[in-house]
């Protein structure tokens, strides 16, 4: 298949597509609208459902009756529509359905604006919503990325039954780059604990209700073995010049990127520079992290939010090294330019 | 006893054991004389009665009902509070041959899921709703419901409920029955046998209006809660009769049975073969170019007002860098900032993978009006090009460190005819100033950002009148 010169939002629907969903349920937002509109166009043309709700507490409800008829199904939203899904996020884990959601990141609290931020970061990792549930939480830095990760989210989701979140922003969607697509497509198929409205599926439950205490807790600590298990089977990051480095960055989706031009400016100053860019938020690649912090002498985390990642970093690090900050908000991108100006300033 | 019979049984659809149920598994859950009891009944006994139990799928509410599943032996999910529609529209939407019944109480259904009801019912959803009136909060305690009656006591209306604080009862079905998709609702009660009996009819005739396809239908079911009301089971039903009919009156709100025409079939999906042409993914880059080995970093950043053309220069500049086997990517700024008139994009070319596809010192800049030179002409780096779209560059803007082209691109463009293709004039400017391209490449990428054929011979010959304007005598890398 040729390359496509093609919009992350745009590359993401048709990693979808291709992974074999065949239902997407939205309301509109910014920046995450061409999701929808792409969703429109080829989703019915591949034989599903293209959906707008009334809200996205609807929107997020319709993914759980289409993940429990078995339906490969997604949504995407932004900041007060990620919020209002967060009920049924929580449902939907508890449950044990997939699915995917992306989240186009933008600026917060309350309407905020709507150009770039990584302030869902909290969000989207520890909860969200009400219980002991994870997402899984991955996060593209390319428009490549937004297709391949999507179209692993979605066999993640199935292989863990479990909610995934492609946790992205405004710059990824917009951002134009050469795509190659899957060359085998998924095609669907009912897994056999949906309910299908057949009498080989008639047995099957769907429900997040565990009345007693010791139920409950035993369906908790099933979960919690599955979060286990995605960290050891799951957890992907990317190493970038980390192999020498005394200074490794930490940043991920688009941040990445600006930091790996700050890496090659600090580089062509002598500075041993890296960065290590997580690729899943959760499960969170601190096992790599720990091993870097015996051999870096100090981290540097770059977020476009006031410090949220910042945590599970220094969580990782183990007060081993000190681990810096460095985080503009509001949509305001930080460029290599200033990060460096910041390193020499403060490292 | 061995020659009694029992004429009467439990229905097919129900569980034989309730083995969900962690205790006392052959009885409900609900108190004496509650209306949910019947209700299920009437409903079982409808599904056996079509012959539709392996179809159905089941949705559970939250409230005293929540456990409908521990009932009936049909595919069963259970649900957030209110939003039973939701689910029931994706269940039926992905299965269509499924026979989707939702279940809901007047909390769940007319307070925190009145939305959900609306549009499911506004789209005329092909499922069916069963709506459990009994004008309270049973499963939380007996709390103010939007049907509640007027001056009723209740543990959130200790002194009556009062037009004042709490509105008036909501009458749910009257209000579906006013919007145009829905095709059956009607009101019945469980305060005596013959209307108990008619709701048996009114659920079945549902049933049989979603079977036949005809959309949505709802049974909206007045019911005893002898438990909260604090009556025993018969002066309840008593109070069905006539205190709530008296306020809700029972009947059809919504007939049309007898007009409505079955929903389109379902188009079968096409086979997994048709995905990349349904998904355009032929339509890329078939330009087999090697891979670059010479050096190429071009970063250039495209500025002018909405309306020039910016965002397609440079997204034309990229997808001829693609096929011409650079790496390469595009970023507009996006946002408040295009409303306001202004347009920039970043445009990134180069032999090894990109990193930041921001462009915040570019080597390259075209601005293509005044505001945007001024804006941008600080962060050029030295030895940097500038295109400037003007006969002369503004003597406060003039940088010695750069190469600086005034041109006026878009009234050599009006020279060609059209003042649209001066984007497509400045991108031949910069191909002949840099080489980084052949022409010809171009020529090729163009219709692929150029949807209309007419403009294609414009634009080419717009690049060639571009590139003519400079003839550098060594082309520079940058
Ligand atoms: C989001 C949310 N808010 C509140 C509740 C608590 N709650 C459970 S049942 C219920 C009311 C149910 O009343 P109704 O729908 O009338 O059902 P009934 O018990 O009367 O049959 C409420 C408020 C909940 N489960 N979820
Ligand atoms: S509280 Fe009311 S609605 Fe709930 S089970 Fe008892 S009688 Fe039925
Ligand atoms: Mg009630």
């Amino acid at each position: 298949m040729p390359k496509q010169l093609i919009k992350g939002n745009e590359a993401l629907v048709k990693g979808a597509v291709l992974a074999g969903c065949r239902a997407f349920y939205g309301y509109p937002i910014t920046p995450a609208n061409e999701i929808a509109e792409s969703a429109a166009v080829y989703i019915p043309q591949a034989g599903g459902v293209f959906l707008q709700a009334e809200s996205e507490v609807a929107a997020i409800n319709m993914v759980y009756g289409g993940a429990s008829a078995g339906v490969r199904t997604m949504t995407a939203s932004s900041g007060p529509g990620m919020s209002l899904m967060c009920e049924g996020i929580s449902y939907i884990a508890g449950a044990e359905l997939p699915c995917v959601i992306a989240n186009i990141m933008r600026g917060g609290p309350g309407l905020g604006n709507i150009a770039p931020e990584q302030s869902d970061y909290f969000q989207a990792v520890k909860g969200g919503g009400h219980g002991c549930y994870h997402a899984l939480v991955l996060a593209p830095a390319s428009a490549q990325e937004m297709c391949d990760l999507t179209f692993l989210g979605f066999d993640l989701a199935d292989k863990y039954r479990n909610p995934v979140i492609v946790l992205a922003d405004g710059c990824l969607g917009q951002m134009m780059e050469p795509v190659e697509f899957p060359t085998t497509p998924r095609a669907p198929r009912t897994p056999e604990w949906a309910v299908d409205g057949t009498a080989a599926t008639r047995p099957n439950l769907i429900s997040s209700i565990y009345l007693q205490p010791d139920d409950l807790e035993k369906h908790i600590l099933k979960l919690e073995a599955k979060y286990k298990r995605a960290h050891v089977e799951e957890t992907r990051w990317e190493n970038y010049r980390t192999d020498d480095a005394e200074l490794v960055f930490v940043g991920y989706g688009i941040v990445a990127r600006i930091l790996k031009s700050v890496v090659e400016k600090l580089r062509m100053q002598g500075i041993k520079a890296g960065l290590l860019r997580p690729i899943t938020l959760y499960p969170f690649p601190a096992p790599e992290l720990r091993r870097l912090a015996g051999q870096a002498q100090q981290f540097f985390v770059v977020e476009m939010s006031t410090g949220q990642m910042v945590e599970d970093v220094r969580l990782a690090v183990e007060g081993r090294r000190p681990v810096e900050f460095y985080g503009r908000c509001g949509g305001n991108i930080p460029t290599a330019e200033e990060i460096v100006e910041e390193v020499f300033a403060h490292v | 006893m061995s020659e009694l019979k029992c004429i009467h049984g439990k229905a097919d659809c129900f569980y034989e054991h309730y083995e969900r149920k962690g205790e006392a598994q052959h009885q409900t859950h609900y108190c004496p004389g509650c209306g949910h009891g019947i209700a299920h009944k009437l409903l079982a006994e409808s599904i056996d009665e079509l012959g539709i139990r392996d179809r159905v799928i089941l949705v559970s509410p939250v409230g005293c009902s929540v456990f409908l599943y521990y009932y009936f032996d049909v595919g069963n999910v259970q649900v957030a509070h209110g939003r039973a529609p939701a689910v029931a529209t994706a269940l039926k939407r992905a299965h269509p041959e499924a026979i989707v019944i939702s279940y809901q109480g007047d909390g769940d259904l007319a307070a925190i899921g009145s939305a959900e009801i609306l549009h499911a019912a506004n789209r005329g959803e092909n499922y069916t709703s069963i709506f459990i009136n009994n004008a309270i909060y049973g499963m939380t305690g007996g709390q103010m419901a939007p049907t509640t009656l007027m001056g009723n006591r209740t543990t959130t209306t200790p002194f009556g409920r009062n037009v004042f604080n709490d509105g008036y009862p909501l009458h749910v079905s009257e209000v579906i029955a006013t919007l145009e998709a829905p095709t059956y609702v009607e009101r019945a009660a469980l305060g005596n046998t013959k209307q108990i009996l008619q709701a048996k009819k009114a659920i079945k005739k549902a049933l049989e209006t979603q079977m036949k396809g005809l959309g949505f239908s709802m049974v909206e079911i007045l019911s005893p809660c002898p438990t909260i009301w604090k009556m025993d089971p018969v002066d309840a039903q008593k109070h069905v009769r006539e205190g709530l009919a008296a306020v809700y009156p029972l009947g059809a709100k919504r007939d049309r049975t007898k007009e409505a025409e079955p929903r389109p079939a379902h188009i079968p999906a096409p086979a997994l073969e048709e995905l990349p042409r349904i998904l355009k993914l032929d339509k890329g880059s078939d330009a087999a170019m090697p891979a670059h080995h010479e050096t190429v970093d071009f970063r250039v950043k495209v500025a002018g007002f909405g309306g020039q053309g910016v965002l397609l220069l440079g997204q034309l500049l990229a997808e001829a860098g693609m096929d011409y086997g650079l790496e390469v990517s595009w970023l507009p700024s996006y946002g408040p900032e295009m409303r306001s008139g202004t347009s920039n994009c970043h445009v990134r070319l180069s032999n090894k993978p990109v990193d930041s596809p921001f462009v915040s010192s570019p080597n390259v800049l075209i601005a293509l009006n005044e505001p945007s030179l001024r804006k941008f002409i600080s962060t050029v780096e030295p030895g940097g090009l500038v295109f400037y779209n003007g006969t002369a560059i503004p003597a406060d803007c003039v940088r010695a460190d750069l190469r600086m082209h005034p041109i006026p691109f878009f009234a050599v463009a009006d020279e060609l005819g059209s003042t649209k293709v001066g984007n497509i004039v400045v991108l031949g400017a910069l191909l002949s100033a840099t080489g980084v391209l052949p022409l010809e490449v171009v020529d090729h990428a163009l219709p692929r950002v150029v949807k209309a054929e007419k403009w294609i011979e414009i634009d080419r010959q717009a690049l060639r009148r571009g590139a003519s304007l400079l003839c550098p005598e060594v082309p520079v890398h940058v």
